[in-house]
């Protein structure tokens, strides 16, 4: 069957799946009077909508920012102004000053869900459609495979579709920006990572992967000649794009100011809730949270971030290839995700992405890592009521990711680039690494359906109240933490110069 | 490891519909699983305190019977009577979960299908097979997705047991089609419509051991013993269904729920069949006579000016259709088809040609006919259409149109999305894996433009008219521009299905001469 066909099949069955998701609840329903996600988002389009710019961020007596007040950068606020207009036209109770807060209707739901499609349509399938086709490998058959499996990650599905968010414009911009510079056009790629930045300042666990490869290119094409005309080309693109995006703020410092203030809350604390991350574990054994001050772990956790993504990032600057690229977007996000102060459970998606375009080249580690981050945001899809969609988005992803990329035919140690790991454990040299890894990873799945099954239908004991959403975050902790390191290891133990005969992995 | 995948499309397709709320079907199964668990058999068919009482033969009282065993593990409650309309997560959550277990016979019965597929020699890859075409097609199938898995009926369980019949008689093993045949039976009796094809198909084929060397049939051979032998499956399996019910005296009542004939022509949403065009003519000769000052408005009956949504639609113009018309026209168009596999049978795909016409004939001029009957030629056709290019255009007409046809079954905003991405998944589908598997196009332009019609027709009736400001005057009239543009393709492919049986027969003949 010709190309085209076979595409809009997978678009169309991703398109399925996710409105199928959509039918489900959302975060906060019926749970007045914070809400939650959803909420939030009506009620951005409320503020911009009936306000002026320049009140947008600020306290006010029309805008009260302890409810649901803006901490995204203007990109967000403009989209809420853009889905404002059209909900005004449909009925304009939904975006009603003051008295729409807290409304929940059919029409509205579907309203709300309606925009998260369209903009998923507009934005992120398009840029996996091309990155598979144009930047992966493999026979068109695979190509093909490599979009329905990417379209059919059950984090991205269940948190957009779900929980409620627009995570599809951020990342998505964010892969049009890896989709461009792979085809080349760097000043495009960065404008369309800007873009990205810009709606989500999350999308700063991205930004030195971005920033290192592009600074990479730049030395590679001299820093006398061509390299400093792309590096200047680059330089006036960010800044100009930022200006334009920033537009209605730049008028007043104090405005600035107050946006950087809210996008950036550092007097929150290390985390908040359960997250599977270092200093929630690390929590468990030693209450830091206690001990130190807050600024202590505002440093210590700055210190290790960057300890954390320095590896990668130099390996990234010495050699900026594609591939390269791809693994210091995953390690550095994952980095900043493990070590990062105010981490959220959904910021999990931010390395799900670049482990995304990993489907096709490395599939046994990228299933078990996406499963995971899925597994790790179980709590929260318990909390909105979405247990049925969790159960049947993993286990379509599961059977369909492993069937269709062939992940256990890939399963040698060579495939898995698992060298270094053959050397330190050289003490064991008739073990078969391949091997083990499967088994680790059917393990692993199974320990995973029965955490779910025991969150679900066990009550924890009363004095451990939250003792199920402690071990799902510290199971995946764990994971996540060895995926950093296997991630960090093929990365830096691939060669400077790439090999002259013929290697699969083209450079 | 084909089936396997197929397996998990379906099921994860299924599942991703539980969440959606009921149907009035939904309450009508877990009524019938309240009767059948809660009161004694003599009561099971007397029973009325709700509206939707047990009309369907008794093997399928006592197979909801056993649901309700495992019903009772998940609420209790679901199991009393006087619940009306009770939905618990729990009663949802089984229900669902019972269509998609049953659908295990389905999926079964496809695997035998595809089995039975003939194929033509030269090397395919996997995608172009006939018989994962075919398994596609039927797994899913966009009209079984939306009838059993959102709109919750059993389709896929009784069709499954339909499809393993028609597997049976493809692969010689006609006794245990036979019996698959009669428990369908005994299970739905909407199947009496293909019952014509199965009788004479096996009493021609089985029953008569050889044919003559003309394909006539040779009197002499025939054997009694297969006769006595089909005779008894019969009389055993109605025994086992109907017995109770018969020794208890109870049969006139048990056949009055069965046959309701009150119901009325047509279904508040008319089925795409003769009758819908029927109904058109008349209502636009209606129309059209009061505007000519040729006929009293006050004389006409009142629905016929305003509503279309009456069970008891009445005639003005035309005259009226009672139920036994409906059988002659059903007999009379089923006639032909019949008596060409008694004088020349063409073997087991003979048959199911037949019977594709006979459950497309009785879908045409039936009584109340739902428009999902429309599965019942659909689901049958799909193994003709992977084999002969012929009936891969036929099949992709009547299906699109079909389908479309089900579109009114899901009428909230929320299952829109739904219904339009699995139709055109399933359209674009069909038609780019037959048109490679055939190599061509398989569809002229008038067809063509016919099918891209249906997609003014959504547009029209899902978009525009609702913000028309005939939305509250006429409600009905999208209703009716469906039924009636659908009937048009229905119609036009019954017409070419018969007319491909005839030219066989015809072929047939000349071969003799």
């Amino acid at each position: 069957m010709e190309n085209w066909s076979l595409v809009s099949i997978c678009v169309l069955f991703g398109l399925t799946a996710r409105w199928a998701v959509s039918l489900n609840s959302y975060s906060g329903a019926g749970k007045p009077p914070m809400f939650g996600d959803y909420e939030a988002q009506r009620h951005w389009q409320e503020v911009t909508y009936n306000l002026p710019v320049h009140e947008w961020y600020f306290n006010t007596t029309d805008n009260n920012l302890n409810y649901w007040g803006l901490d995204y950068p203007p990109l967000t606020a403009y989209h809420s102004l853009l889905c404002a207009h059209v909900a005004k036209l449909i009925n304009p109770d939904w975006v009603e000053l003051h008295a729409s807060r807290g409304h929940e209707s059919y029409g509205h739901k579907l309203f709300m869900r309606a925009t998260v499609l369209v903009a998923d349509l507009l934005i992120y399938i398009p840029a996996v459609v091309l990155y598979s086709f144009y930047l992966s490998e493999g026979s068109n058959k695979k190509k093909v495979c490599t979009v329905l499996c990417i379209l059919l990650y059950p984090g991205l599905i269940l948190i957009d579709y779900g929980h409620f968010q627009y995570n599809s414009i951020s990342l998505g911009l964010a892969l049009w920006g890896v989709v461009v510079l792979g085809l080349g056009w760097d000043v495009l790629g960065s404008l369309a990572f800007v873009l990205s930045l810009n709606y989500k300042q999350m999308e700063l666990y991205h930004s030195l992967p971005f920033f290192c490869y592009l600074l990479g290119k730049c030395f590679k094409q001299g820093l006398a000649g061509r390299g400093l005309f792309l590096l200047v080309k680059i330089a006036v693109t960010v800044l100009v794009t930022f200006a334009l995006c920033w537009l209605p703020f730049l008028s007043d410092p104090g405005q600035i100011l107050q946006v950087v203030h809210r996008l950036f809350p550092v007097g929150r604390g290390l985390f908040e809730d359960k997250v599977a991350n270092t200093w929630c574990s690390l929590n468990v054994l030693i209450k830091i949270k206690t001990i130190l001050s807050t600024d202590t772990q505002l440093y210590f956790s700055l210190t290790t971030t960057l300890l954390a993504i320095l590896p990668s990032s130099i390996k990234l600057l010495m050699k900026p290839t594609l591939w390269q690229f791809k693994l210091a977007l995953v390690n550095s996000s994952l980095a900043f995700f493990l070590f990062s102060f105010q981490v959220h459970e959904k910021s999990i998606l931010l390395p799900a992405l670049p482990v995304c375009l990993l489907l096709n080249d490395l599939p046994l580690p990228a299933i078990w890592f996406l499963q995971a981050s899925t597994f790790s945001m179980l709590p929260l899809f318990l909390k909105d009521g979405l247990l049925v969609p969790y159960v049947v988005t993993s286990l379509a992803f599961l059977f369909f990711s492993i069937y269709l990329l062939s992940a256990f035919e890939h399963c040698s140690e060579d495939k898995l680039r698992l060298g270094p790991y053959r050397r330190l454990l050289i003490c064991m040299p008739r073990m078969d690494l391949g091997r083990v890894t499967k088994w680790k990873f059917y393990f692993s799945i199974t320990a995973m359906a029965g955490l779910s099954f025991m969150s679900v239908a066990l009550a924890p004991p009363d004095q451990l109240p939250d003792l199920f959403p402690l071990l799902v975050s510290v199971f995946s902790y764990l994971h996540f933490l060895g995926l950093l390191l296997y991630f960090n290891i093929v990365q830096i133990a691939e060669p400077l110069q790439s090999v002259r005969k013929n290697q699969k992995k083209s450079n | 490891s084909i089936s396997k995948v197929h397996c998990v499309v379906l099921l994860t397709m299924t599942v991703f519909s539980g969440y959606f709320s009921h149907s009035t079907d939904f309450e009508v199964h877990r009524n019938w699983l309240a009767i059948t668990h809660s009161l004694p058999v003599s009561k099971w068919y007397h029973e009325n305190t709700s509206e939707w009482t047990l009309d369907y033969p008794p093997l399928f009282a006592w197979f909801e019977y056993s649901l309700s065993h495992v019903a009772q593990h998940f609420d209790k409650e679901m199991l009393v009577v006087q619940n009306l309309i009770y939905t618990s997560p729990a009663t949802i959550l089984f229900q669902r979960l019972s269509v998609i277990v049953t659908d295990i016979v389905f999926i079964y019965a496809v695997k035998e299908c595809c089995r039975s597929v003939r194929e033509e020699k030269g090397s395919k890859d996997l995608l172009g097979h006939p018989f994962f075409i075919l398994a596609a097609l039927l797994l899913w199938n966009f009209g079984l997705l939306i009838v059993d898995h959102i709109h919750f009926q059993y389709n896929g369980f009784l069709f499954g047991i339909l499809l393993l019949s028609v597997a049976r008689h493809l692969q010689g093993r006609h006794l245990e089609g036979a019996l698959l045949f009669t428990v369908l039976l005994n299970l739905k009796h909407i199947y009496l419509y293909i019952a014509p094809a199965y009788g004479i198909f096996l009493l021609r084929s089985y029953c008569f051991t050889k044919d003559n060397t003309d394909g006539s049939v040779r009197w002499s051979s025939f054997s009694p013993v297969r006769l006595v032998a089909l005779g008894s499956i019969v009389i055993s399996v109605g025994a086992l269904s109907f017995g109770p019910f018969i020794a208890m005296g109870q049969l006139p009542q048990v056949l009055s729920r069965l046959f309701p004939f009150k119901r009325g022509l047509c279904h508040a949403y008319w089925a795409p069949n003769v009758w819908a065009l029927y109904n058109m003519v008349d209502k636009a000769l209606s129309v059209l006579g009061v505007r000519l000052k040729l006929l009293d408005v006050a004389k006409l009956p009142k629905a016929s000016m305003t509503g279309g949504l009456v069970q008891e639609f009445q005639h003005s113009i035309l005259p009226s259709v009672s139920p036994s018309i409906t059988l002659i026209c059903t007999l009379l168009s089923i006639m032909p088809a019949v008596l060409s596999i008694w004088c020349r049978p063409r073997g087991a795909r003979g048959f199911l040609r037949c019977l594709v016409v006979c459950a497309l004939g009785s879908f045409m001029f039936g009584w109340h006919v739902h428009e999902k009957a429309i599965l019942m030629a659909i689901l049958p056709f799909s193994i003709l259409a992977v084999e002969s290019r012929e009936d891969a255009g036929i099949f992709l007409m009547l299906t699109t149109t079909g389908h479309y046809s089900l579109f009114p079954l899901l009428f909230t905003a929320a299952e829109l999305p739904i219904k339009v991405l699995l139709m055109l998944l399933f359209t674009l589908y069909s038609f780019t894996s037959l048109k490679k598997l055939f190599r061509g196009s398989l569809l002229n332009p008038l067809e063509t433009t016919y099918l891209l019609g249906l997609v003014a027709v959504e547009i029209l009736c899902e978009v525009v008219y609702p913000l028309s400001p005939w939305q509250h005057t006429l409600p009905f009239v999208p209703l009716l521009v469906t039924s009636v543009y659908c009937s048009l393709g229905v119609s036009y492919s019954f017409i070419r299905l018969y007319v491909s049986l005839l030219r066989q027969h015809g072929t047939d003949k000349h071969k003799q001469l």
